[in-house]
């Protein structure tokens, strides 16, 4: 057992070492040969945990955020804009409570490194102090209610069961993650070109998905109905575990948010990508599910004559999957087949295996809870790190940091020590920078501008009303 | 808007005829007393209309012919003037009666943005850009440069609708798109860094927005009037009135049986198998378990049997019979049978009481230890779907009933029940328990040919 994390300077952690100890027993103590001088146990526990927060989370950096711009020393800010913030925490043992609530960076740092929640969440700012709610509630008016809250999305891929082969429930691979990324692709686009924002922070859920952040003022104000009618926008499922067609784009052409994601993104990503990638028409059992999405009984019947004839000849040059697309779309698109519908099928098949499925409830409503990001997964003991929507490509979830990774990564620093930048000599480093220099720092520019010119407005109006 | 007093005259001359009034501020009408009651009624009925309407599900086209036949048959007055009295006049008594909860405020709220939203759109196009501008919407028609710009979008857009292209004259708002929420559910804007293109023909949707938000804010100054002021002054005039008309029911009271009257304790068992609705049959059930029911049950299956045709003398021997081995029959005779007698108004005021209708049972607080109230409303998931399971309903058929649940659309979750129960559709809904009922013998009576 080797945590050396600057235990001569901290006594806490000395505490922690000794109960740790006795948790774990004397094996491993054994174990402590040279060798094994720097490596840390893999698995994910309080005292792991304890050390990343006392020497890893950026409490100050989800402070400044959350705070937007509302800590500085400027007469409009509104100083009492972070603690209506409800903060919520899951200890060890599945306790949840709700409703915690901080007026500074250090009342948030003290407590996480008190409670030491397995899972923080965040909720919306209310109307007052969640944590004093009930004084409120007394006063008979119903004045606890949320005001503000990022506009957010959460993408699970366990939501694409029935169109991965690779991996089922919680798992994911490097086969089925790039549907994460598309996602990605589709979504943040469409935030900015469409809707207009430009603060919006990709976060990885720490084991299956995705999560957004949209954080714009304008976002983060948007009433429940307008936040429904964005999650509408996105929506293309319709159908059930009954029906055979999942997608339906009726219309003879595409709305022009769904064309751009079908000819930049989806077409191409199917095309190269997951056609081979899964081997979507390559066995009977798949190619009838693709085959079920056709609404031509005659035309998907020739194409499975065809498909049951060649499973025979040696297809060793091309790739089956792509061979039989092609054939697909041949059939589809060729000009004897005059419905506007049987020619859409193409685009209904692609949409149905790559378009974005997001949970739409926890976008809808203000009052949801989400995640914070640099929170570990208890399962996997990996970070939510930042993901860079312009480089979702490269993100790879099976080498995102562990818990036990960083204190392995912390013990090899040794005695280097920098208390300004402990994540510097870990590879949870790289994500902090990226969420400050990428995130952070613009977001707060543009709060400042917005928090002065409001100020400048109103003292325009008084102005005004003196004058008059 | 004042309550008539003997020394005012009616001022209705100077009332500004508008193409749709948008209920900025109160009237200065003068209003006797049965005509706030009456118009106040007649707008509940369009307003009620529309609800079961848009909980039937019907779509868009039919609910407009809907909102606008009802209007005719209750709104509508032979002088013009009058008309727009009784309109306004209908709209700021109903704020007031329904701007008390949250729950009323939220019904209110959409029947009213609805009946809004059909009545702008039977407009003359005319008439919609005068009310547009009525509302002082800040926006201006895009620029034909701008329209040049994005014109292949909107003609994308148009298209993907079904629509023919935007003609070169066409106009076009621009407007952020937190105004059209419904334009953007239904990608039915072309929507670029933030703003959404509106068509002429949309724009029904940027002023009921407006109207609604308006209404929205109108409703909660109402409220601190009412609870500040106007409830205390009114008490012992406006306050009964407006108190009762929220739950006042409109249709048939089933206050009489008609059809099957006469059933008698014997057959009650078989019955609440076959046509009692779910919220009779758990009371029912409940009540034969425990021995016992609270005031809320007792009532509200107590009047239902009175509608389903138990006679007093019946009604009596059946609660006696459950309560005696609970309470015995010495409090039974003191506590309990004076309540039963009074419900046949047979005691007190002699008021012959109605039995319960959904909205007042789904509107019902049912407490600890209660067992009324609506179980789609009031039951846990997890309880109802074993008790539909208990009533035969399969699963698929407890899949919608959860999804009108989920929905809060409670009222069509009984009919989808009723539906499966009897393998037979019912086109106007469940509004009312005792109507359920009859309409359940009706269908049992043609298939046995008799009565069960």
């Amino acid at each position: 057992m080797e945590i050396r994390v600057s235990i001569d300077r901290e006594k806490d952690f000395e505490a922690e070492m000794t109960k740790e100890e006795a948790e774990n027993g004397r094996d491993e103590m054994l174990i402590d040969g040279p060798e094994q001088a720097n490596t840390v146990p893999d698995g994910f526990n309080a005292t792991y945990l304890r050390i990343y927060y006392g020497k890893l989370f950026p409490h100050a950096d989800i402070f400044k955020w959350m705070s937007y711009g509302n800590d500085g020393k400027h007469p409009a800010c509104d100083k009492s804009y972070f603690g209506r913030r409800e903060f919520s925490f899951t200890l060890e043992n599945d306790i949840y409570i709700r409703f915690q609530s901080f007026n500074s960076v250090s009342e948030l740092e003290n407590s996480i490194k008190e409670k030491c929640p397995f899972k923080i969440d965040i909720g919306p700012v209310y109307s007052v102090d969640p944590a004093k709610r009930h004084a409120y509630a007394q006063s008979g008016h119903n004045v606890f209610t949320p005001v503000e809250r990022e506009l957010v999305f959460d993408i699970d891929i366990t939501d694409y069961d029935d169109v991965r082969y690779c991996c089922t429930g919680a798992d994911v691979c490097l086969e089925c993650w790039p549907l994460m990324t598309v996602a990605i692709k589709v979504i943040d686009t469409a935030l900015r070109d469409d809707f207009g924002f430009n603060h919006i922070l990709w976060v990885y859920s720490g084991r299956r998905g995705v999560h957004c952040w949209v954080c714009d003022g304008k976002a983060r104000r948007l009433t429940n109905e307008q936040r429904a009618s964005i999650a509408d926008y996105f929506r293309v499922y319709k159908g059930n575990e009954n029906s055979n067609k999942k997608i339906s784009l009726p219309g003879p052409v595409l709305h022009p948010f769904l064309a751009r994601s079908y000819t930049e993104v989806l077409k191409g990503f199917f095309e190269a990508k997951l056609l081979s990638k899964q081997n979507l028409l390559a066995s009977e059992e798949r190619y009838e599910k693709i085959l079920e999405m056709i609404a031509d009984a005659s035309v998907a019947s020739e194409l499975r004559g065809r498909w049951q004839e060649n499973k025979r000849l040696s297809m060793s040059k091309e790739d089956i999957n792509i061979a039989r697309w092609e054939q697909l779309k041949h059939i589809l698109q060729s000009g004897k087949q005059k419905s506007q519908g049987l020619r859409r099928c193409v685009e209904e098949i692609v949409f149905s295996f790559t378009y974005p499925r997001l949970d739409m409830e926890v976008s809808k409503h203000m009052n949801h809870l989400l995640k914070a990001p640099f929170c570990v997964h208890p399962k996997t003991g990996r970070v939510c790190v930042p993901i860079d929507p312009n480089n979702c490509d490269e993100f790879d979830p099976t080498t995102v940091p562990t818990l036990s990774q960083l204190l392995e990564e912390l013990n090899k620093g040794g005695l280097r020590q920098d208390a300004e930048s402990e994540w510097d000599r870990t590879s949870l480093g790289e994500s902090v920078t990226f969420f400050r220099s990428s995130f952070l720092l613009p977001l707060l520019k543009s709060c400042k501008e917005e928090i002065e010119s409001s100020h400048n407005a109103k003292l325009q109006q008084s102005k005004n009303a003196l004058s008059w | 808007m004042e309550v008539v007093r003997s020394d005012r005259k009616s001022s209705s001359n100077d009332v500004v005829v508008s193409t749709l009034p948008l209920y900025r501020s109160a009237p200065p009408l003068e209003v006797r007393l049965e005509d706030f009651e009456l118009f106040a009624m007649d707008r509940l009925r369009v307003l009620k209309g529309i609800s079961d309407g848009l909980s039937r599900g019907k779509k868009p086209e039919e609910m407009e012919n809907l909102a606008m036949d009802l209007w005719k048959a209750n709104m509508r007055h032979l002088e013009a003037t009058e008309g727009v009295n009784k309109d306004v006049i209908s709209h700021f008594v109903l704020r007031l009666v329904y701007c008390r909860t949250e729950e009323l405020r939220k019904w209110f709220l959409s029947m009213e943005t609805a009946l809004f939203r059909y009545r702008f759109h039977s407009k003359s196009s005319e008439a919609q850009r005068v009310l547009m501008s009525e509302f002082k919407l800040p926006y201006k028609p895009v620029s034909n440069a701008e329209f040049e710009s994005v014109k292949d979008k909107l003609g994308q857009v148009a298209r993907s609708m079904g629509q023919t292209l935007p003609a070169a004259d066409a106009i076009f708002y621009k407007v952020p798109f937190e105004e059209v929420p419904e334009l953007v559910a239904g990608r039915r804007v072309f929507i670029h860094k933030g703003h959404a293109y509106v068509a002429m023909n949309q724009v029904v949707s940027l002023v009921v927005t407006q109207f609604r938000s308006n209404l929205s804010k109108a409703l909660i100054l109402t409220n601190r009037k009412w609870t500040s002021t106007i409830r205390e002054q009114e008490k012992d005039r406006l306050a009964p009135i407006v108190e009762a008309l929220c739950t006042s029911y409109l249709g048939p009271d089933y206050s009489q049986p008609k059809e099957f009257a006469e059933i008698s304790i014997k057959d009650i068992d078989q019955i609440s198998k076959t046509s009692f609705p779910l919220c009779m049959r758990y009371l029912f059930e409940k009540v034969r378990e425990d021995h016992h029911l609270k005031h809320g049950g007792r009532m509200q299956l107590g009047l239902f049997l009175k509608g389903v045709g138990l006679k007093l003398d019946d009604a009596l021997a059946f609660w006696k019979a459950e309560f005696v081995p609970k309470v015995g029959a010495e409090r039974f005779d003191k506590e309990y049978a004076y309540n039963i007698r009074h419900n046949y108004g047979r005691e007190g005021k002699r008021t012959d009481y109605t039995p319960y209708s959904c909205q007042k049972i789904i509107s019902s607080t049912p407490g600890v230890g209660d067992h009324h109230g609506c179980p789609y409303r009031h039951f846990s998931e997890e309880n109802l779907r074993a008790a539909l399971a208990r009533m035969g309903v399969g699963s698929r058929v407890v899949e919608d009933v959860m999804d009108k649940v989920h929905n809060r659309h409670y009222q069509l979750a009984c009919t989808l029940t009723f539906e499966a129960v009897h393998g037979s559709s019912c086109d106007a809904g469940i509004n009312h328990p005792n109507q359920y009922f009859i309409d359940s013998q009706k269908i049992l009576q043609s298939k046995n040919g008799s009565v069960a």
